[in-house]
């Protein structure tokens, strides 16, 4: 549904995007990651033909942003970083005039809005100014504005960015909801919410695409690490850092012991393992020793340490991308 | 052409939902009401006079009263216009929702027509205001009605080509009040530009008063509709709205 190909946006100092290439299916929702400023919304503004990029070429259901912008407009709805508001407009008015800038009108249009209002729980505020909402309600009508023509293709900044608990996760089921029938990219910097809607990630960092993956892939590969924390306690009197960690180098199939922490008593290891499930020799090995085990659990490597490792290198090229994500393995 | 009445329609209610409307109406009625009671008030008394030495002048509605009064009406218009058209993209720039209306299915042509259409919209309801005064004059007095119908389409024609001006100020800064000083000082300079002609016959002088707005005025002012001076209007219309086109262009290139 959306191709993109080397594509590049650079300023007059920076390179904001930096040869991008990517593919997304149709009936996708792709979450687009990365830190701020790493380039997610000049993509975002390239693919909706606000910016047009330096070079590099975009094509959304085969329309090329540069040559046909008007009909990759009319496949797009678009919710900016910032919900695109009148402030002296009525929710109501407001979602109707988007509705004929996008070229509906008469009865369709107004079933439309009544239904969009439904979908993103703004009904109550039909009548409101925009300039009187709250921020939570304030990113719906945004989320509203963008589906009012029902398009094939959905891009949103950040749609979450400053609802409460509860809305995110409306907003989220909301998203989740909309897959299917539409294709949609959203962009975000926080790790759980592409965990829970996405199918596909997309993590960019510095203007380059780290990583372009399935979550279930990310995650796999980032559980693949077989890493433990143990917290061993004295029993009575000081307890020895240097011994523990000897004792548990022994156990069969660790391949290195790391003291994590170390506080009145009490240390934490962190574990490295080649073999598989080696957690009650660890616990046993503790034991018998004579020390107490306060802890013993796994270090999951979670999507956001993954997320970090690809993201702090300063130039990460393709091999280091492989083994920062075989790292994990 | 769906597309620029939606964007009129939008913008007008934007000038309608705020106090912005209103008070330019009010003002632009309240000053111009004054220079009519004066215009009219000299108009009685040069009667009185003329009555008192026996002599008749030739006196007439539309020489002494309406002209005089265009031409000022067109000088106002100079002061209003740049509060007319300062935010119609300045706002949309700096709120953000420049970007909705440019990743809509419209032309950016469609945009900046119907913005500038709104803006000359609510300067007609303004003229529309004006209009009572002259309703007076004609319930009252006898003038010519055709000289005023053209000096209106004069102030018209002037105040389009100003605003295309202004419009395009507007594009090019995210501060509204950067917007307006800057218009009201284009606005300011295309009207003394005129006033070199009184000192100065050189050819520079000449091409710097046929420059000014005030001067294409003179000919609609006493009702005459001279092709040139229209022709020099729609210039400036034309000139101010590819300037836009241009700039709305470039601004996505470098944004």
């Amino acid at each position: 549904m959306i191709t993109v190909k080397e594509l590049t946006k650079r300023y007059a100092r920076t390179t904001a995007v930096d040869h991008i290439t990517f593919e997304v299916q149709k009936g996708q929702i792709v979450g687009f990651l990365g830190p701020n400023g790493a380039g997610k919304t000049t993509t975002m503004r390239m693919l909706t033909c606000f910016l047009p990029p330096t070079s590099g070429a975009a094509t959304v259901a085969g329309f090329d942003v540069l040559e046909q912008p008007l009909e990759v407009k009319k496949l797009i709805g678009y919710l900016p970083e910032t919900p695109p508001l009148y402030p002296e407009m009525e929710t109501a008015e407001y979602l109707t005039f988007v509705g004929k800038l996008k070229g509906l009108s008469g009865a369709e249009l107004r079933k439309r809005v009544d239904s969009v209002c439904e979908r993103c729980a703004i009904a109550d505020v039909k009548t409101k100014l925009l300039g009187k909402l709250s921020k939570g309600y304030r990113q719906r009508v945004g989320l509203a504005q963008a589906i009012i023509h029902n398009p094939d293709v959905l891009i949103l900044d950040e749609p979450t960015a400053g609802l409460d608990p509860k809305q995110i996760n409306e907003t989220r089921d909301l998203i989740k909801g909309l897959a299917g029938n539409h294709t949609i990219i959203l962009s975000t910097h926080i790790l759980p919410e592409v965990e829970q809607t996405c199918e596909q990630v997309i993590i960019i960092n510095k203007g380059k695409v780290v990583a372009t993956d399935s979550v279930q892939n990310l995650r796999n590969r980032a559980r693949g690490a077989e890493s433990m924390l143990v917290e061993v306690g004295g029993r009575n009197g000081s307890l020895d850092a240097g011994a523990v960690q000897r004792r548990l180098e022994q156990v069969a199939g660790v391949s290195r012991v790391v003291v994590k922490q170390s506080r009145d008593n009490r240390d934490t290891f962190e574990i490295e393992s080649r073999k598989g499930f080696i957690r009650g020799d660890l616990a046993r090995a503790v034991v018998e020793a004579g020390w107490d085990l306060n802890e013993l659990r796994p270090a999951a490597m979670s999507l956001e340490e993954v997320f970090l490792q690809l993201t702090k290198a300063e130039e990460p090229s393709p091999e280091q991308v492989e083994v920062a994500v075989k790292g994990a393995e | 052409m769906r597309n620029v009445w939606i964007i009129c329609r939008k913008e007008l209610g934007s000038y309608f939902a705020s106090p912005i409307a209103y008070l330019l109406l009010t003002m632009f009625g309240l000053i111009f009401g004054f220079f009519f009671w004066n215009a009219l008030g000299y108009f009685v008394l040069m009667g009185m006079e003329s009555q008192m030495r026996g002599q008749a002048f030739p006196m007439n509605l539309n020489e002494e009263v309406i002209r005089p009064l265009l031409s000022n009406a067109s000088v106002i218009g100079l002061f209003f216009i740049p509060m007319i058209t300062m935010r119609l993209f300045a706002e949309e720039k700096r709120s953000g929702t420049i970007e909705l209306l440019t990743t809509s299915p419209i032309r950016d042509v469609e945009i900046i027509i119907g913005k500038w259409l709104a803006a000359l919209t609510l300067y007609a309801c303004m003229l529309l205001f004006t209009a009572l005064n002259f309703a007076f004059l004609f319930k009252y007095g006898n003038p010519d009605w055709k000289p005023l119908a053209i000096g209106y389409l004069g102030l018209l024609l002037q105040a389009g080509g100003l605003l295309a001006i202004g419009t395009f100020i507007s594009t090019l800064t995210k501060n509204q009040i950067i917007a307006g000083a800057a218009t009201f000082g284009v606005c300011l300079l295309l009207w003394v530009l005129e006033w070199v002609s009184g000192y100065e016959t050189a050819t520079w002088a000449q091409v710097l008063a046929y420059m000014s707005v005030i001067t294409h005025f003179e000919s609609f002012s006493k009702g005459v509709l001279d092709t040139k001076d229209a022709v020099f209007y729609l210039t400036v219309i034309f000139l101010g709205l590819f300037l836009t086109a241009r700039s709305m262009e470039s601004l996505r290139w470098r944004s």
